[in-house]
């Protein structure tokens, strides 16, 4: 009997290993790798920005709104500096901000999550009364009192994002936590006389990890968007040059009544850009981890439905809800 | 095998103490009360999932437990393994009580008690391979010292477990493997540690019928010449009576009928235990002889019947089944440990 070979039993969330996962996101969503490759750009431009700037973006390189010529791209600012250099060099503390943050995010939604959905009773109860305050606490809101109170700083933006965006994750970890934990190799695991730490770092860990990607992916999006409102709202270090605080200057200067578009625009679509990559990728990994968003008759996205991500070819399914051409 | 043996409960001469003992062990859920009962003070109602029961089982025996489902055999081998915890009643293990020990004074006994589960397509980690399915039990109880000797016993149980060459199936994921060669991975990792007690919590049932003989028997191999005890929870009769020594058949929450597997095959005294066995399938074709089904569903475990509990599905109950609650005891010509709990056999 040992000879008996089943070919293809691949259910479709029983991945191997988190690399497979990911390629198989990338080989089979054209989003993913769009959003993959949009937040590549970003990063691999902050990380060499110091060394390709064209100009420096502190001195005044041109003219008081300069439009964008052939030497400076993007033309200039307020102060005559080049906008194309302070765009790249604001775009690097804008990624650590948001990327900083989410860390934070994560670590505290992360975990959170885990330790409630994993251990129930009334830890659970505690964290997720939390949660519930810090879900219907207007974000913005908040987060201008906080700096306010605390005083403009990078530092500050970052500690205040952290605190805000983890709540949504660590509901969402917790209730996937909650439903690994009854699988029955982990019951198993547990009968076998493996501690806690084992079962979650060994077991349970690795099944949520592609969720808690998706919603890192997610987070920073959301962070990125926040420093942003928080810097235009003035609730930033002036002195720093972020994505935000740019807009905030050409705002400020009144570089709209000057004619000067460029002061505004190329900004706000590097901010928009990169908030959309986040976006497109982590829904991607997001969908793949719930194949059922697909079909489901509230999905806002329109899907045809042809075949299964992590299926074979051709393994098409009718849904009995959905908006596709071979939706019933 | 000896006949002593074929009886299964003799008297040992130098009677060692049982591998498993189980006194009058209940399990009982509470059901959730909502907002309203508990302010209407209405009292904490309970699921009596096991509600009672005794048994025993020595080193080499497999001991068979029937019954339909939510009859609470699942609810007795999880809570023989503490991952529930009894309400009362004594659970001892090699003469260990281990009824009230903590999780942590637990852990070091896991060794000796594994349990192997219905569907292997769920109780494997897709995420490991066969290697670290194996691995990790002795990782957690910390033997099998340097990564060689690991290795070389996770080769061993795999080729216990007749999955050989092993080498060919150590690196492999659950999904590489058939339904039948991942049970037998899952009793290879139950068997590296050497257990003394296997529960095995409907072994077969998820797998194709061509490969359930297959395990059943790698079982049977393994009590007999593994001197390992084996608690083998099973809805199918007939493969209880081909394997197992003994058969305890249990209906909600209790054992009805117990006793050596041939005697209460052949000679059923509890009415219920004739009815699962009046609808095993026969042999012959010709034979005619109608199957008895029950009627009715198996009453709610909360809101047990008085009397004998089998009595509103019972074909020959009387008056009386209503108000008693038979013990079990042996019945008038039977053999040597055959017991029943029915007021009319």
């Amino acid at each position: 009997m040992s000879a008996v070979q089943e070919p293809g039993l691949t259910e479709g969330l029983s991945v191997q290993s988190h690399a497979g996962f990911l390629r198989s996101v990338l080989r089979e969503r054209k989003a993913a790798v769009v959003g993959l490759g949009i937040i590549a750009f970003f990063v691999v431009l902050s990380v060499v920005a110091p060394l390709v700037v064209p100009y420096s973006p502190n001195a005044q390189t041109c003219a008081v709104f300069a439009p964008p010529s052939a030497r400076h791209w993007f033309g200039c600012d307020d102060g005559g500096i080049d906008l194309l250099s302070e765009i790249m060099q604001g775009g690097r503390i804008s990624l650590l901000i948001g990327f900083t943050a989410t860390v934070v995010s994560m670590i505290l939604g992360g975990g959170i999550g885990i330790v409630s959905g994993y251990f129930g009773g009334w830890v659970d109860v505690t964290f997720m009364r939390i949660v519930d305050y810090l879900l219907v606490i207007p974000d913005l809101a908040f987060a201008m009192v906080i700096s306010e109170v605390w005083g403009p700083s990078v530092f500050h933006v970052i500690v205040v994002i952290g605190i805000l965006e983890w709540s949504g994750t660590a509901r969402v970890i917790r209730a996937q936590v909650m439903s690994v934990k009854e699988r029955v190799y982990v019951k198993r695991a547990r009968a076998v006389g493996a501690g806690n730490g084992r079962v979650i770092f060994r077991h349970i860990l690795p099944q949520v990890g592609p969720l808690l990607i998706a919603n890192t992916v997610l987070t920073i999006a959301v962070a990125i968007y926040l420093e942003t409102a928080l810097a235009f709202l003035g609730l930033e270090d002036p002195s720093t040059t972020t994505w935000g605080t740019i807009l905030e200057h050409a705002f400020a200067r009144a570089a709209v009544s000057a004619g000067a578009w460029w002061a505004i625009v190329p900004d706000g679509i590097a901010i928009t850009l990169l908030i959309m990559g986040c976006f497109l990728f982590g829904q991607a990994i997001e969908d793949a981890l719930n194949p059922r968003l697909k079909v489901a008759h509230l999905s806002i996205r329109r899907w045809t439905l042809r075949t299964l991500v992590g299926g074979a070819a051709g393994m098409g399914v009718r849904p009995l809800v959905g908006r596709g051409p071979d939706a019933i | 095998m000896s006949g002593l043996e074929e009886i299964g409960l003799e008297p040992r001469a130098s009677a060692p103490a049982a591998l498993l003992e189980v006194e009058d062990l209940k399990t009982h859920y509470p059901v959730r009360r909502g907002v309203t009962e508990r302010l209407m003070r209405r009292p904490r109602r309970l699921v009596h999932a096991v509600d009672g029961i005794s048994f025993s089982l020595a080193r080499g025996e497999m001991v068979a437990l029937v019954g339909e489902s939510g009859c609470g055999k699942t609810t007795t081998a999880q809570t023989i393994l503490r991952m529930v915890d009894p309400t009362s009643g004594a659970i001892r293990l090699n003469g260990t009580d281990t009824t009230r020990l903590s999780q942590r004074r637990l852990r070091p006994l896991r060794r000796r008690l594994q349990m192997i589960y219905q569907d292997p397509y769920e109780s494997l980690d897709p995420r490991f391979r066969v290697r670290q399915t194996i691995e990790e039990p002795m990782l957690v109880h910390g033997i099998g010292g340097s990564r060689k000797e690991r290795h070389d016993r996770t080769l061993e149980a795999l080729e216990r477990v007749e999955l050989s060459p092993a080498e060919l199936y150590v690196d492999r994921y659950p999904h590489e493997l058939s339904g039948g060669q991942r049970q037998r991975v899952a009793i290879a990792t139950s068997l590296v540690l050497d257990p003394d007690l296997l529960l095995a919590d409907e072994p077969v049932s998820m797998l194709d019928v061509s490969v359930r003989a297959g395990v059943l028997s790698l079982l049977d191999g393994l009590r007999r010449d593994g001197n390992m005890g084996i608690l083998m929870i099973t809805h199918d009769l007939s493969t209880a009576a081909h394997f197992a020594d003994r058969i305890a058949v249990m209906y909600l929450g209790r054992i009805v009928e117990h006793g050596p597997a041939k005697e209460v095959v052949r000679d059923p005294r509890h009415p219920y235990t004739r009815a699962l066995l009046s609808v095993v399938p026969k042999r012959d074709p010709r034979d005619r002889s109608s199957p008895q089904i029950l009627k009715g569903e198996t009453p709610n475990p909360i809101d047990v019947p008085s009397g004998c509990r089998f009595h509103p599905r019972c074909p020959i109950a009387e008056e009386r089944c209503t108000r008693e609650d038979p013990r079990l005891r042996r019945p008038p010509a039977t053999g040597d440990g055959h017991e029943v709990a029915c007021l009319l056999a």
